[in-house]
């Protein structure tokens, strides 16, 4: 087995890791705006670091330079509008009134977006 | 939509790049995945995320209505007039071989990409016309 297939595999593997949590704390995580956690963060780097494996598998590597730069621009723009996504979907629905999940008995922290000034 | 910044920005980043995919894949349509009508999709998608952030009228300042019923129209002139220009050429209706004899696949690639940029430029103008249709004024947004 050659080194660049090892490297490949610990990142598709690692990646497969962090896609499998994110749909694991969509499931557990009790309200819409802790859902957006794993559903942004962990599902961006696990297809970042899925493509970035498949990158090391790629063979004669400057003759398919094509091939390299066509998963270099995925990165770069599913860096881009993954977190955007995340962040329209999760304005949308602060400035729509959608309030925090908080404990039960948690008075502390409580506020209400359409009292709020800055948004 | 136009104060978020965020979203404005990242639309400004991202058109240009959407638009030029767009292109590749119609004109990549005869050799591989892609083609006129998946193109016009993302053509299309171009132009409505920048007509949802930026509002209408920024939209139509450079695709007003009337290019767009233009465009529409003039899609499907160009896939049949190919047809009717290969039946002029003395072959069967769009028997691309015939713009190039000597060279029957040259003719058909010449062909193909014509029928494809009039599917491209059809799709993509109806699309934008059905969200610019079915949109809400921007006041309500």
């Amino acid at each position: 087995m050659a080194w660049n297939e090892i490297v490949a595999s610990v990142m598709i593997l690692l990646g497969c890791f962090l896609a499998l949590t994110g749909s694991l704390g969509m499931l557990r995580m009790p309200d819409f705006y802790t859902r957006l956690h794993p559903a942004g963060k962990n599902d961006s780097l696990g297809s970042v670091l899925v493509l970035s494996g498949l990158a090391f598998l790629v063979t004669h590597p400057v003759e398919n330079w094509l091939v390299l730069a066509k998963l270099a621009l995925i990165i770069v723009f599913l860096i881009i509008t993954a977190p955007t996504a995340t962040h329209a979907i999760t304005k949308a629905a602060w400035l729509d009134g959608l309030q925090p999940w908080q404990r039960p008995g948690d008075k502390e922290g409580v506020y209400k977006s359409w009292e709020r000034e800055d948004v | 939509m136009k104060d978020q910044v965020v979203l404005r920005i990242i639309t400004k980043l991202l058109v240009p790049f959407m638009l030029v995919f767009g292109m590749y894949v119609i004109a990549h349509g005869e050799l591989g995945p892609g083609g006129g009508f998946q193109g016009g999709v993302i053509l299309a998608a171009g132009f409505i995320l920048y007509g949802l952030v930026w509002g209408k009228e920024d939209l139509h300042r450079f695709l007003p209505r009337s290019l767009t019923d233009l465009l529409a129209a003039g899609g499907v002139l160009l896939y049949a007039g190919v047809g009717v220009a290969t039946m002029l050429m003395g072959g069967r209706f769009l028997d691309y071989a015939v713009f190039n004899p000597s060279h029957p696949g040259d003719g058909e690639a010449l062909g193909m990409l014509l029928v494809e940029y009039g599917v491209g430029i059809t799709v993509c103008t109806v699309m934008v016309t059905i969200y610019d249709m079915i949109s809400e004024p921007e006041d309500l947004v």
